[in-house]
């Protein structure tokens, strides 16, 4: 079992990880990178509701019928949203008036009802949330990391503004890293959220590659030294 | 799904209605109930909200009264309904302030009007837009000073012909790269004083409510 919840978490955060592997969920991931905070909020908002659906899918699995499978998934997942953003509204208001746009948004992202279909409706409750907060902190990653690059290229500062996220005692985040920047306009526009997106992808395949090199080299060294 | 063998009673049309209608029930309920343990909080921060705009453009030492409660509606130039919202002072109207839309580049951009009871304008303030970020933006008080140099201009002292950016030889000034944001915004404030000037009286009259 433990090894199950290994492969989970190796699957979400890298190995299938919805952006960088699958390029799923480019529609807020490229709308909500300016800034590495906005991809922050927005990741944990959609980790949020990745964790509530894949509950709610996997302990409805045994009552939902094949042909009917997909609008109840939507019905679930539309829900859920809507509540988180009811919520956040309510008594997270300053962070909604950063996100309250992208809330939304999170409805149309496929990654949700792609892991409620492939993943929740055919495990148990437990398993299904693992893979929901993994899948969810791995879509993190690539916002935080996207909005970085976009952020220090686009406006020469980091995690601006991240103080209105997660409280004063976080305003430590905040840098700005190039002094008197005049910015680089083209990071900030969709089109260089396009472009990093590409270079990323790129870096992660290289990276991936280089690994799979060393560990090949090294199962023929081992089963050198066998033979040996 | 499973490869368990399903009972058959699943396959029948009425189950999978039945199925479709309880989910759609079930989320119908949990939305009522959602919405009402946060629709008054969500209404109060709204109000906060306005509130803190609103001061933006009426100093706290122009009012003595709760800008939200002495809130009038009148037909703005357009034909919709618009929201005056009045200082008083010592049972005297000093100010107004509503909200309008400027034609940007991207879109409407929302201003804050506010204006003194003689028709200086208090101050301007953007409360929402999609300019372009680093060029149209800097209509933001954040990004620039730019939208204070609306500060006690009025009809008097800036003539109908001036209200226009330097490009266009008017008085105000234009940013590098972006002209159609701050033509815009020029203009819908100077739309706004001329509304004011026509509806002054009728703005001005004080409801049993205000006293």
């Amino acid at each position: 079992m433990s090894n199950d919840y290994k492969a989970i978490v190796r699957d979400g955060l890298w190995d299938s990880n919805i952006v960088f592997s699958q390029s799923l969920a480019l529609c807020p991931l490229l709308a909500v990178t300016g800034t590495a905070t906005n991809g922050l909020g927005m990741g944990l908002a959609t980790t949020l509701v990745l964790v509530l659906s894949g509950l709610v899918v996997a302990l409805f699995r045994d009552i939902t019928s094949p042909e009917v499978r997909i609008p109840v998934f939507v019905l679930i997942i539309a829900t859920i949203v809507t509540l988180v953003d009811m919520s956040m509204n309510a008594w997270l208001h300053d962070l909604h008036k950063v996100l309250g746009l992208f809330i939304p948004l999170i409805v149309t992202n496929c990654a949700i009802l792609g892991r409620a279909e492939s993943f929740a409706s055919k495990n148990s409750p437990l398993p299904a949330m693992t893979d929901g907060l993994m899948t969810g902190l791995g879509f993190t990653l690539a916002l935080v990391v996207l909005g970085a690059c976009r952020e220090v290229l686009g406006s020469g500062t980091l995690f601006a503004n991240a103080a209105l996220l997660l409280g004063n005692s976080f305003s430590f985040m905040e840098l700005v890293l190039i002094p008197d920047y005049r910015g680089f306009l083209l990071a900030i526009l969709p089109p260089g959220g396009f472009l990093m997106l590409g270079f990323l992808l790129a870096g992660k395949r290289l990276l991936d590659r280089q690994l799979a090199i060393r560990q090949q080299a090294a199962q023929q060294a081992g089963a050198a030294a066998g033979t040996a | 799904m499973t490869t368990v063998a399903k009972p058959l009673y699943r396959k029948r049309v009425g189950y999978q209605a039945a199925l479709l209608g309880g989910f759609a029930t079930l989320a119908a309920a949990l939305l009522i109930v959602g919405n009402d343990s946060t629709h008054e909080a969500i209404a109060e921060r709204q109000a906060e909200d306005l509130l803190a705009s609103l001061a933006q453009v009426i100093p706290d030492k122009l009012h003595d009264n709760d800008l939200l409660a002495n809130a009038i509606r009148v037909d703005g130039s357009d034909g919709r309904p618009l929201t005056i919202y009045r200082a008083m002072k010592d049972q005297h109207i000093t100010g107004f302030a509503w909200r309008t839309a400027a034609q940007g580049y991207a879109g409407a951009i929302d201003l804050l009007l506010g204006i003194d009871a003689s028709g200086q304008l208090l101050g301007v303030r953007v409360l929402a837009h999609a300019e372009t970020p680093g060029l149209g933006d800097k209509i933001e008080v954040e990004k620039s000073t730019w939208i204070t140099g609306f500060n006690g201009r009025s009809l008097r002292n800036t003539p109908d012909t001036e209200w226009h950016v330097k490009k266009d030889g008017g008085r105000f000034d234009q940013f590098s790269g972006a002209t159609i944001t701050p033509r815009g915004v020029v203009k819908a404030v100077h739309e706004g004083l001329v509304f004011f000037r026509a509806h002054r009286d009728e703005l001005a009259v004080m409801n049993e409510a205000d006293s």
